[in-house]
């Protein structure tokens, strides 16, 4: 039943482009008010400033807001199959959409339900996913996860066509971080529209809590020159920079972190005033190391655990100095918790 | 206004009204965005001037696209970096904007600034060798008028003295002095256009750089044909000190543009005018004050006059070093290049008419067809010094 491509009526097509949009909506009321000219010829601070790095004004509230996304996790509409399995199904349209990557900067992204990254896919091991993936875009796409799975399941060759449909079914395994994204040829073009997320198969027995946030590092060649003018984590240049995360004092955080950038071979990330347990493509429930810094090549993946013990501000960014002066720098904000 | 010239200016009208009430109709119609197949716009930032100041860089940028352009992030060597736009971030069609970064640079290294547009278009400028640029003080023109005066007016001076030996000689040589000077013109001409074409190709692409220097160039020739010919015509005294002028105004013109790119280079840190350059430039010029006293070499002209002429050819050099030092545009090198190529072409053909009129209609004998290419083999030896 599921591997028969089947035409999407056109009428379906916008009512789930529509809900998406209402959708992001809501989201987009939390964000500020967008840049204008004059916010752009504000008072501007002093050469030395570690201020005057970065992007200048603010993103519109059109559709996608980087602070909802990072603690978003979408679980999918649950049911329990006859056998006990959990069934979790998913319904993932490709759309054609201008999204904006720092203020003012207009990027023609291809998207999974509108938004990049995609939503983020997040089940137990063992778990049954149905996805129902509609191609709403102007090219043939497809998802491919990353796990184990039946070769028809794969995403690679099973291009779904503009205005068709494909349901992906398969379990969820192994436990561990890994990511979806497009597998159509050319397949770095796919990837550098936007055609990406992260999805999380949670261990049977759950981690131990904590406040959990994903961050998708990803970069935009806006001049397509085949090399990135913008990078972020989670789509946005310097969106926590802006906005820093604000984080308790002494409780865990746990960030998943997939690096989905284009053109460059890696990627990586350092926190600074701290150490952070990593697991490895999260596949452990131990860790492997205990650092400040972790490399990611294209389509890794790691589980980053840390706890801090002083409160202020601290920065987390690539070490890559390029790629963190080019937008893929942020903030943590540690306050005493609330009495 | 009688009705058959009523009747005159209708005619003379219609096609004018007609014509708007065409491009009316164009833009009520879908045809434009239907050929444009809503592509994005067509971008096109020109950096016209960049100028340093400690912490700071001043970036103005000309749009010469057919669309307007909005600047929305600016990177300094491959960062993103704090910035103002006045008077706003989207630049109409051959607007301007005046852009403020507020950036650590680092004195005599490389930089590169590159503007972001909202479609994500990219324009780029590279600093070359930073270094403030020169602030209009006392100092400034101190130093800029000592550099004028050593390649322009010194030279153009010196030039001059080669007067009495003229006065001497027999008519003939004064022939050879004038087909020497026609000879070096051409040569200052073709360097001039040179110039002018090369400033033009930084112009911004609605200014048309390549047809701003014809009619740079053109419009100097007839003007100058009009103001100049009754006295020209006149002849005696009078006519030849005319020619006398007009050799000066086109070498001064010559050197407005030598100056402007003297002060340019040394205001975006790329001149390195060692001594030896400015006593090339001295021995080349030399040659200009050869070419302004040949036409009026029989008729002893007042010191006066001759100061005069001198410092019309040469006193040029140091306006053109100050205004390329404070003030360097593409666009308005442009226009006094093509103005200073007009102005020569149109002394080439005066002074080919003088030759013409002592010989008899015979212009190249082997004596002025020798002191043609004397003229321009001593400006190409001396130009060697200065390349």
């Amino acid at each position: 039943m599921t591997g028969n491509g089947r035409r999407l009526s056109r009428r379906e097509m916008l009512k789930r482009g529509t809900l998406g949009a209402a959708g992001f909506a809501v989201l987009g009321d939390a964000l500020e008010a967008s840049s204008d000219e004059s916010s752009r010829s504000a008072g501007l601070p002093n050469a030395h400033d570690p201020h005057a790095a970065g992007t200048v004004g603010a993103v519109r509230s059109d559709g996608y807001d980087p602070k909802g996304f990072l603690e978003h996790f979408d679980y999918g509409h649950v049911r329990t199959l006859d056998d006990g399995q959990v069934l979790r199904e998913y319904e993932i349209v490709a759309v054609d959409r201008e999204i904006e990557v720092a203020p003012g900067v207009r990027f023609p992204a291809w998207t999974y339900n509108g938004q990049v990254p995609g939503p983020t896919i997040r089940a137990t091991e063992g778990d049954r996913l149905r996805v129902r993936f509609a191609n709403g875009g102007s090219h043939p796409h497809t998802i491919h996860f990353h796990g184990i799975h039946a070769a028809n399941m794969d995403g690679v060759f099973e291009p779904v066509m503009p205005g068709d449909e494909f349901v992906y079914e398969f379990d969820a395994k192994p436990m561990g971080l890994h990511l979806y994204h497009c597998h159509a040829v050319p397949l770095k073009k796919h990837i550098a529209k936007g055609l990406y997320g992260a999805f999380i198969v949670d261990p049977p027995e759950p981690r131990p809590p904590a406040r959990e946030m994903v961050m998708v590092l990803n970069g935009f060649d806006t001049n397509f020159d085949g090399e990135n003018e913008i990078y972020a984590a989670n789509t946005v240049a310097f969106a926590y920079q802006r906005e820093p995360i604000r984080i308790v004092k002494g409780e865990l955080q746990r960030i998943y972190m997939v690096n989905a950038t284009e053109f460059d071979p890696i990627n990586s990330m350092h926190l600074h005033g701290n150490f952070f347990s990593l697991y490895r493509t999260g596949t452990t429930l131990a860790p492997q190391e205990y650092t400040d810094t972790v490399m990611l090549c294209q389509g890794e993946r790691h589980i980053l655990e840390f706890t801090y013990e002083d409160v202020g501000r601290f920065m987390f960014h690539a070490h890559q100095s390029e790629f963190a002066e080019l937008g893929w720098m942020g903030l943590f904000e540690v306050m005493e918790p609330v009495a | 206004m009688s009705a058959s010239r009523r009747a005159l200016l209708g005619w003379g009208v219609l096609p004018l009204v007609l014509l708007a009430a065409t491009a009316l109709l164009l833009s009520r119609t879908e045809l434009v965005a239907f050929m444009r197949q809503g592509a994005p716009p067509v971008e096109e930032l020109t950096f016209d001037r960049v100028t340093l100041e400690p912490n700071l860089i001043r970036v103005d940028v000309v749009n010469g696209g057919p669309d307007p352009v909005t600047v929305a992030q600016v990177m300094v060597d491959e960062g993103y970096w704090a910035f103002a736009i006045e008077p706003g971030a989207t630049v109409p069609r051959l607007g301007r904007a005046s852009i403020v970064v507020p950036y650590p640079w680092v004195q005599f290294e490389t930089h590169q600034i590159t503007l972001l547009s909202s479609t994500g278009l990219t324009f780029s400028h590279e600093i070359a060798v930073a270094t403030a640029t020169p602030k209009p003080d006392a100092r400034f023109f101190g130093v800029f008028t000592l550099i004028g005066l050593y390649v322009g007016v010194i030279p153009v001076a010196i030039g001059l003295l080669w007067y009495p030996l003229l006065r001497d000689v027999p008519r003939r040589w004064i022939d050879f002095a004038l087909a020497v000077t026609i000879g070096l013109l051409v040569f200052l001409g073709v360097d001039t256009l040179a110039e002018a074409l090369e400033a033009a190709a930084d112009v911004a692409g609605a200014f048309q750089g390549i047809l701003l220097v014809a009619v740079g160039a053109l419009g100097t020739v007839l003007g100058l044909q009009v103001l100049s010919g009754a006295k020209l015509r006149s002849g005696g005294v009078g006519g030849r000190m005319a020619v006398a002028l007009l050799v000066a105004l086109g070498i001064g013109l010559h050197n407005l543009g030598e100056g402007l790119a003297i002060g340019a280079a040394y205001a975006l840190g790329e001149a390195t005018l060692g001594t030896f350059l400015i006593v090339g430039f001295m021995l080349h010029n030399t040659t200009e004050g050869l070419g302004i006293v040949a036409p009026i070499a029989k008729d002893r002209p007042s010191l006066r006059s001759l100061a005069g002429l001198g410092l019309l050819a040469g006193a040029p050099t140091i306006l053109g070093a100050w205004i390329g030092g404070l003030a360097y545009s593409p666009l308005f090198a442009t226009l006094f290049l093509a103005v200073g190529t007009g102005a020569i072409a149109q002394v080439v053909l005066v002074l080919m008419r003088v030759v013409e009129e002592g010989r008899e209609r015979a212009v190249l004998s082997p004596l002025t067809a020798g002191g043609v290419l004397a003229g321009l083999l001593v400006m190409y030896g001396t130009g060697l010094l200065v390349a």
